[in-house]
């Protein structure tokens, strides 16, 4: 990768399902290290530009370029690179998680052995339950065993819906605290919440997305909460 | 590598499907009931049953087989883990490779199963045919899987899946009906593989082309 | 749209007389009598039901290899029409075959191909039906197209086989072996013209899919 080129790069995306436009025009950028936070209330189109971004959905037209590979020619390529936190888990609930994480490394053909896959588990706190299957995880212990398997892969780019929900107070520390060591190593992210508290704190700069277009991008350090909170009513009318 | 990845998608489901146990013995009962259904609708004639024994055996496999082989992708229906098999880079037709060597090893086992039932319930003298129905089954669940896996990812992104998948995998899989019919009635007629050899031929042919079908397209069912 | 008319144009007068020459004018079959006129509407259904799914594979394959939906879209059209033609080859056998041979339906290698061929007809089509993500129906289909395309001639050699297997004896055949010039030229005058409506009607069923996708 060419240094000073974006991580993630979307220009002029557009979907539509039929007749509905479910993102227009959308156009942003994500830096290695750095760490765009996406708000906007439910059915902006946030999960749907995730998707696209995650080689899941087939944008309607627009360019997409992640670590610097193009969308419609190098699918592939950018699977290797992106690390995707999607609302559903991967999880497969009869199976450990040693064996959940096993199975996403060969599948996604990661040279790792099993102390590789232990010491994943032991960064999340979950090595003591290493064997016991995930139908008897917590939500929070789930969440921990997705950030070992995005542990595991390393990935240049990192793509979270909502990590927060449905976690405690301390889930949410871990989790901000694992995505602050992932830009820390130089991995770009891209966070999608409508939740306006969290992850403030590992973002760089902040977007809201409203009715399928980015309304606002500002740095995060130039919003204070409030200004922050009034930007979001006033484009997106919510709270 | 990609012999890993089909193996590591075969070792999952057949973890899974030991701990679960959901719906494998459901399918070795149904079997059962086809006995007792066979029994009713024919009727005690023992000749009767002799001469269409063939029919009855692959018939009940089939049947069976239906229900097993949609299950496939019932595994990946939590959580979205049909997505994160979509996810995952490189070549997708290993993970069709394992799909299939899951549904083979399940229709196997199903077959080994059904033979049982009709030699006891029908005092059926197997020895001599057994090496020649062992050759049969497994081509026609080589077939049968090959082109069963590659339907059940279709239908399992589909809301009416339980009528769309007899309704795709039944006319398409009827030459290894009949392969596996004709082979059987040779061997029970003459004891002799060679008898059957043209019909094995057949499914073995029609396997090939199954599968090969299979490998080349699975990649556009499991994508984006 | 005038090459659309002409063509519908000439469809329309070649299938007029056509089928007008079939059933009037064409010499009266000397052990079947007038019902054998029939086999005017019968066998050219049944080719072109085969060439509308010949095409179906062809367009699904490109299809899957370039992603442009024209080709799906010209698939979806020959599936659509190529159904009817085959249901109706399925209807005038049984019409033909009752007065004729007293019967139905027969079990034999070409019938019953064309039977799974209209099964799997259906299913092509349910596929498109059930999937609402346009763009997956049409990957799927494309699957089923052309799996189902390869296996006919795997369904027609094994029936064919299992046939001689059991029933050594008559093998009923909805045509007749030999037949005078003149049934001959009827028969490829309708057969032609069978031909060219099916091509009429996938064309307007394409150009339809267009208008409703707006392209």
């Amino acid at each position: 990768m060419v240094n000073g080129q974006r991580a993630i790069e979307a220009q002029g995306l557009c979907k539509e399902y039929g007749s509905t436009r479910v993102l227009q025009d959308v156009s942003l950028s994500v830096a290695p290290g750095e760490g765009l936070v996406l708000l906007g209330p439910n059915g902006a189109g946030k999960t749907t530009l995730l998707k696209i971004l995650a080689t899941l959905i087939r944008p309607t037209a627009g360019l997409v370029r992640i670590a610097g590979y193009e969308l419609r020619r190098d699918a592939d390529a950018i699977r290797r690179h992106v690390g995707f936190l999607a609302h559903g888990s991967y999880l497969y609930e009869d199976l450990t998680a040693v064996e959940n994480l096993q199975f996403f490394a060969t599948l996604h053909g990661l040279a790792v052995r099993k102390p590789d896959l232990l010491r994943a588990l032991d960064d999340v706190d979950l090595e003591g339950d290493a064997d016991q299957r995930v139908r008897e995880f917590s939500l929070g212990m789930k969440r921990r065993l997705a950030f070992a398997r995005l542990g595991l892969q390393r990935p240049r780019v990192l793509l979270l819906d909502e990590p927060f929900a449905g976690l405690d107070q301390q889930g949410i520390k871990r989790v901000e605290d694992s995505l602050t060591a992932f830009k820390d190593e130089g991995a770009a992210i891209l966070m999608v919440t409508h939740n306006l508290g969290h992850g403030l704190a590992m973002a760089d700069r902040v977007a809201i997305l409203a009715a399928g277009r980015v309304a606002v991008e500002r740095n995060r350090h130039d919003l204070d909460p409030e200004a922050l909170s009034a930007l979001y009513t006033t484009h997106t009318g919510d709270r | 590598m990609y012999l890993r990845r089909a193996w590591a998608v075969f070792w999952k489901d057949s973890l899974i499907e030991r701990r679960s146990k959901e719906m494998a013995n459901g399918l070795f009962f149904f079997a059962f009931l086809l006995l007792f259904l066979f029994h009713f609708a024919l009727g005690p004639d023992r000749a009767r049953i002799e001469m269409a024994f063939p029919g009855l055996l692959w018939l009940g496999f089939l049947l069976t087989g239906l229900l097993g082989l949609g299950r496939t992708f019932l595994g990946e229906r939590e959580n979205d883990c049909l997505e994160g098999l979509v996810l995952a880079p490189g070549d997708k037709s290993a993970i069709y490779l394992g799909k299939v060597a899951g549904g083979v090893l399940l229709m196997l086992l199903l077959q080994v199963f059904l033979l049982l039932l009709f030699t006891v319930f029908y005092n059926l003298e197997m020895r001599k045919v057994l090496p020649g129905l062992a050759l049969v089954g497994a081509l026609g669940a080589i077939g049968f899987a090959a082109v069963g896996s590659l339907f059940a990812a279709i239908t399992a992104q589909v809301r009416a899946r339980e009528l769309l998948f007899p309704l795709l995998l039944l006319p398409v899989v009827i030459p290894l009906l009949l392969g596996a019919v004709a082979a059987t009635g040779e061997l029970v007629q003459s004891h002799s593989l060679s008898a059957a050899r043209h019909w094995l031929a057949l499914l073995a042919g029609a396997d090939l082309i199954y599968l090969t079908t299979g490998l080349l397209t699975f990649e556009f069912i499991l994508e984006a | 749209m005038k090459t659309g008319r002409l063509l519908g144009w000439v469809a329309a007068i070649g299938l007029l007389s056509g089928l007008s020459v079939g059933f009037l004018y064409a010499p009266r079959d000397a052990v079947q009598g007038n019902v054998q006129r029939i086999m005017y509407l019968h066998v050219p259904s049944v080719l072109t039901g085969y060439l509308a799914f010949g095409v179906v594979f062809l367009a699904s394959l490109a299809y899957l290899f370039s992603q442009r939906s024209r080709w799906d879209r010209l698939a979806a059209a020959s599936a659509e029409v190529g159904v009817v033609f085959t249901g109706l080859t399925l209807v005038s056998g049984a019409v033909w075959g009752k007065p004729t041979w007293g019967t139905w339906w027969t079990w034999d290698a070409r019938l019953t191909t064309t039977a799974l061929l209209f099964l799997i007809y259906v299913s092509y089509l349910l596929v498109r039906g059930m999937v609402e993500d346009r763009e997956r129906a049409a990957r799927f289909s494309a699957v089923v197209g052309i799996i189902g395309a390869i296996d006919i001639p795997i369904i027609h050699f094994s029936v064919q086989w299992f046939r001689t297997l059991h029933q050594p004896a008559t093998l009923l055949r909805p045509q007749a072996p030999t037949m005078d010039a003149p049934m001959v030229f009827t028969l490829l005058l309708n057969v032609g013209a069978f031909i060219l409506f099916y091509v009429y009607l996938t064309r307007m069923r394409f150009r339809l899919a267009e208008l409703e996708e707006g392209v």
